[in-house]
């Protein structure tokens, strides 16, 4: 048991912050390069990374993308089928990249780098800012050339986000449940997601954990008791939850969130991710909050 | 072996008392659980709420309607799956222990927990978003035919080889089967990487999720399964002596494994449907009874129920509380309390030889 344990807290600290995957393996088409108007060719094992690339008009430089890189649908004919914790190098060098992009490395790294010493190994890890994000698609605009697309999509991020957080703050005493799958897991304000959530000066009820433990399995008790006044669904997609499902729980139906209907159904990559669609996780929050103004 | 074959030492005074006195502990443990809990009522004030719901009773416990949804919608289904998980696995344990003779053996054996894995796993591959609206979830009646499929190809298997030994060809075949229903939900998983939080949070067990339609789900099953198991207690003593020999004793050796098993995996596969992997209950606590009582199974099958059931209860309060409003897992709480808890039975038995 215990080795499963540990087993399944990584699994958890890996995909509950990320849900990033890695992948390779291909009916490719042989793609190169060649004519594509792009200096590099890349192999992104990062769905978050993916879209940065397509969000700075860096598509042609992509040649391979993992089967979690479902976004944006421009991505669709890079998409390789198989999607794993262990990539294949062979694989991924079938591709003939000069950069592999990751957000963890699950052992392939050095696999890569002893078969092509020039191959560059760019990694993303989960951000745990909005900094942080910024700097990740400031890099990759280096790396792809397009270092003007790249400042203007972080000036228009900041834009959007000024935009929705600006003099919007919430009730006295607002309480948040982020949820991120049907037994309850959630995160605390140190992570990303929370950190996202701060502006509007709520309270989170997974913040009273013990240090450390950032992505906790709640008690559903100890929910019901903190009776929040906001419940975010992130696990919609994996796990099928609406608001529905939710007030249909036994003893919910006591819960603020869900008696005022301030149950926010989200999506589940969006959340997931770190990538320029946090923009659109930011206003989500924003509306949430404003409907309890009115 | 020789756990198994060491007769009953104890005295027929004391061990009148095990059974009733087991049951006063199972009360007392049942009353506790639904007692503590992070949230909720002071915990004095649920046992005079419980006793107001009674019919002609009329106390004013204090409870809000909020605090009683608490204790009666989230903390007692808990208490309810617990006591019956825990009985389950402890009487399926200490029956799979009797029939093949090995004090090793738990109720996963022969692979109903890789089956019920898979079959959970396939389900929340295929489309688990898409079945929140069904009127019946897919999730645990899938785990329960997967379950139950295994078992049945492994006993197909096992039981073809003509031996003296089949009981050993049985264990073998289970071995076989777990590894390949094991290979099959692995593949499956690296094709759908995205799942694989979810597939482990199902595997691993739990029982913080439980509600009251979980229990009576499982409720028919486990009655069903323990009544049988039951039934059968004094012929598992005959099989203590050997296959041989309870043949020439006039027990049908193969009928009455065939019968254990059968009833032992029905119950097993419904409350892993449920509620997970739970591992070491199946094994530690019928061992824990056989070093107290001796190891008849006419002692031995009883006390497997309460006592069972009273420890899942105790070992999922600490979960509740120790990192409120965190869950610990019950894997975790199980063995932390358990193991020294076996380890201190051990010694004392010992030194009292």
């Amino acid at each position: 048991m215990k080795t499963t344990h540990s087993f399944k807290r990584r699994i958890f600290a890996i995909t509950a912050a990320s849900l990033l995957i890695l992948s390779a393996c291909g009916d490719s088409s042989d793609t190169s390069s060649a004519d594509t108007g792009c200096d590099v060719s890349i192999v992104s094992l990062s769905p978050t990374a993916t879209e940065m690339l397509y969000a700075i008009d860096a598509g042609d430089c992509v040649v391979a993308v993992d089967s979690l890189s479902t976004f944006p649908a421009e991505a669709a004919d890079k998409l390789t089928d198989i999607s794993a914790y262990e990539p294949s190098a062979e694989v991924i060098l079938a591709f003939e990249p000069t950069h592999v992009l990751i957000s963890y490395d699950p052992g392939i790294v050095e696999q890569l780098t002893a078969a092509d010493p020039d191959i560059v190994i760019w990694t993303g890890d989960a951000a745990t800012s909005i900094d942080g994000v910024y700097s990740q698609i400031t890099e990759l605009g280096e790396v792809t050339g397009k270092k003007s697309q790249a400042d203007s999509l972080i000036a228009s991020m900041k834009d959007r986000i000024a935009k929705a957080t600006g003099g919007i703050t919430a009730p006295e005493g607002t309480s948040v449940f982020y949820e991120l799958d049907d037994t309850l897991y959630s995160l605390t304000s140190n992570t990303f997601v929370g950190t996202l959530m701060a502006p509007f000066g709520v309270t989170n009820i997974a913040d009273g954990v013990a240090a450390g433990n950032d992505y906790p399995q709640l008690n559903a008790e100890a929910i019901i008791a903190a009776n929040p006044t906001v419940i975010f669904l992130a696990d919609t997609k994996c796990c099928g939850q609406t608001a529905a499902t939710v007030a249909a729980r036994p003893g919910w139906e006591s819960i603020a969130a869900v008696q005022n209907a301030n149950v926010v159904e989200l999506d589940d990559d969006i959340a997931s991710r770190w990538g320029p669609r946090v923009v659109e996780l930011v206003e989500q929050f924003a509306a949430a909050i404003t409907a309890l103004n009115n | 072996m020789t756990s198994l074959s060491t007769t009953s030492r104890t005295a027929h005074g004391a061990s009148r008392w095990w059974t009733p006195g087991s049951i006063v502990f199972l009360c007392a443990a049942v009353l506790g659980g639904v007692m503590i809990g992070p949230a909720g009522p002071e915990w004095w004030r649920v046992p005079l709420e419980l006793l107001n719901r009674l019919p002609l009773i009329a106390i004013d416990s204090g409870i809000s309607e909020r605090e009683w949804a608490i204790v009666w919608q989230i903390r007692a289904p808990r208490v309810a799956l617990a006591a019956i998980v825990g009985a389950m696995l402890s009487i399926a344990g200490a029956s799979y222990q009797g029939v093949f003779r090995n004090p090793l053996v738990d109720p996963y054996l022969l692979g109903v927990a890789a089956g019920a894995g898979l079959g959970a796993t396939i389900v929340i591959t295929v489309n688990r978003g898409g079945t929140s609206s069904w009127i019946i979830d897919p999730l645990p009646l899938a785990a329960f035919t997967g379950g139950l499929i295994a078992v049945f190809v492994t006993y197909l298997v096992g039981s073809s080889v003509k031996s003296d030994r089949s009981s050993i060809s049985l264990v073998l075949a289970g071995v076989a089967v777990t590894s390949l229903t094991t290979a099959i939900q692995t593949f499956l998983l690296q094709r759908n990487t995205d799942v694989v939080r979810q597939v482990y949070s199902w595997i691993l067990g739990r029982l913080s999720s439980a509600t009251w339609s979980d229990v009576r789900l499982v409720i028919p099953y486990v009655v069903a399964s323990c009544v049988v198991l039951l039934l059968h207690r004094r012929l598992l003593d005959v099989l203590r002596v050997g296959d041989e020999e309870a043949a020439a004793l006039g027990v049908n050796v193969d009928r009455v494994r065939l019968v254990v098993v059968i009833a032992a995996t029905l119950g097993t596969a419904s409350v892993v449907a449920v509620s997970g992997l739970i591992g070491f209950v199946g094994i530690i606590v019928p061992h824990a009874i056989r070093l107290i009582v001796g190891s008849s199974y006419r002692m031995v099958m009883p006390l497997a129920l309460t006592m069972g059931a009273s420890f899942l209860i105790v070992a999922d309060i600490p979960g509740r509380i120790l990192d409120n409003p965190a869950e610990t897992p019950i894997g975790v709480v199980t063995a932390f309390l358990g193991a020294p808890f076996f380890l201190l039975i051990l010694r004392t038995r010992q030194a009292q030889r």
